[in-house]
């Protein structure tokens, strides 16, 4: 429940916790850094343009890992880049947030066997909060796992850690199967 | 009126290569090899390999060949023959327009090859590119670095019995 949807009444009074206005400040402009490395690439791109429009999340890519928090590693992650985004995650301030996004930066994608120059998985290197599938995903799905991302912060309370966050997010999923169905019998009715 | 005869005249580009081939073969005799008339690359290889900057640079400047580009060159590696090699696709562009390809080898380990690099400024970074995959040296060349690999990679990826190195610097490499 976003805090918003509070329904703010009476004189513009709302009363909440403070982990619910500090999850709202940081879930409504999140900042991913501006890079990409691969075709991966061109579908952020794209998705940060005016068909899907980012920016009515409040995303908005930075040229700088200082003032950014969220990390979209975009495309195939060579050994020689590792070391380099090893480089620009330690420079972002905390918290931060990494989506990896598509098959290469997942675990390799098609160059798992014989691409002797590509990291096998970007978690090889950062903790990687959020996995998107796909090669590259549609825009879509990267608005998907940023939405994914948004209920991730709103897991997050003062004094328990990211790993307890994501245990929580994990508990609260579920089986997307009930809900196409249940959005089919709506149109067919 | 037909300009393809099954059986018949090789292609004009053969016979243009063929004819490019003549005026090398009589200028360096032994150093360069037979040619080879197939359709899809006619080539030659030079024997000699130290020779190969005079052939180059006699390529580029001689009035009746005029191989003023460098299209290509690849990086081959011959396992069966201990042998390392390159192949250079030239051109004479907008002069005569003829094409031809050129094999010069060396042995898999240890093996040298004299830079084109003065001849064809294209040669610079494909030959780096060359010594970066397999391994041979280009002797003379300006500024033979690994290309597209780290500087402290272990091998050279694309001989046929390369293995993957399993960490590099501290990070897992295979799968």
């Amino acid at each position: 429940m976003g805090l918003l949807d509070a329904g703010i009444s009476k004189h513009n009074v709302v009363i909440t916790s403070v982990d619910n206005v500090l999850n709202w400040a940081r879930l409504s402009s999140l900042w991913p850094m501006g890079f990409g490395l691969a075709c991966c690439a061109i579908e952020m791109m794209a998705t940060n343009a005016s068909n899907y429009d980012l920016e009515r999340f409040g995303i908005f890519p930075r040229s700088s890992p200082r003032q950014s928090d969220l990390m979209i590693v975009a495309g195939t992650v060579t050994m020689k880049m590792a070391e380099r985004v090893i480089r620009l995650y330690e420079q972002m301030p905390e918290p931060r947030y990494v989506l990896s996004m598509g098959s290469c930066s997942n675990c390799g994608g098609p160059y798992w066997e014989h691409g002797y120059h590509v990291l096998k998985g970007v978690d090889r290197v950062i903790p990687v909060d959020v996995y998107v599938p796909g090669c590259p995903p549609r825009p879509e799905s990267l608005i998907g796992g940023l939405m994914k991302i948004q209920e991730l912060i709103r897991m997050e309370q003062i004094g328990i850690s990211r790993a307890e966050a994501l245990k929580k997010l994990a508990e609260k999923s579920s089986d997307p199967q009930q809900v196409i169905e249940r959005d089919r019998q709506v149109v067919r009715a | 009126m037909s300009d393809f005869e099954i059986g018949g005249a090789a292609p004009q580009s053969v016979q243009q290569a063929a004819a490019a081939y003549e005026v090398v073969r009589e200028m360096f005799g032994g150093a360069v090899s037979d040619f080879d008339a197939n359709e899809f690359m006619p080539f030659f290889e030079v024997l000699e390999p130290e020779k190969w900057p005079d052939i180059a640079l006699f390529m580029r400047d001689h009035p009746k060949l005029k191989f003023n580009y460098m299209a290509c060159l690849s990086g081959v590696d011959y396992p069966d023959d201990e042998k390392l090699g390159i192949v250079c696709n030239l051109e004479s562009l907008g002069i005569f327009g003829h094409r031809i390809a050129v094999k010069v080898k060396c042995s898999r380990e240890g093996g040298v090859i004299p830079t084109v690099a003065y001849v064809w400024h294209t040669a610079n970074w494909h030959e780096r590119e060359a010594y970066d995959m397999f391994g041979m040296q280009f002797s003379g060349h300006p500024d033979l670095r690994r290309i597209l690999c780290p500087e402290d990679w272990e091998g050279f990826p694309l001989r046929k019995d390369y293995k993957v190195q399993e960490s590099y610097h501290g990070i897992k490499v295979p799968y």
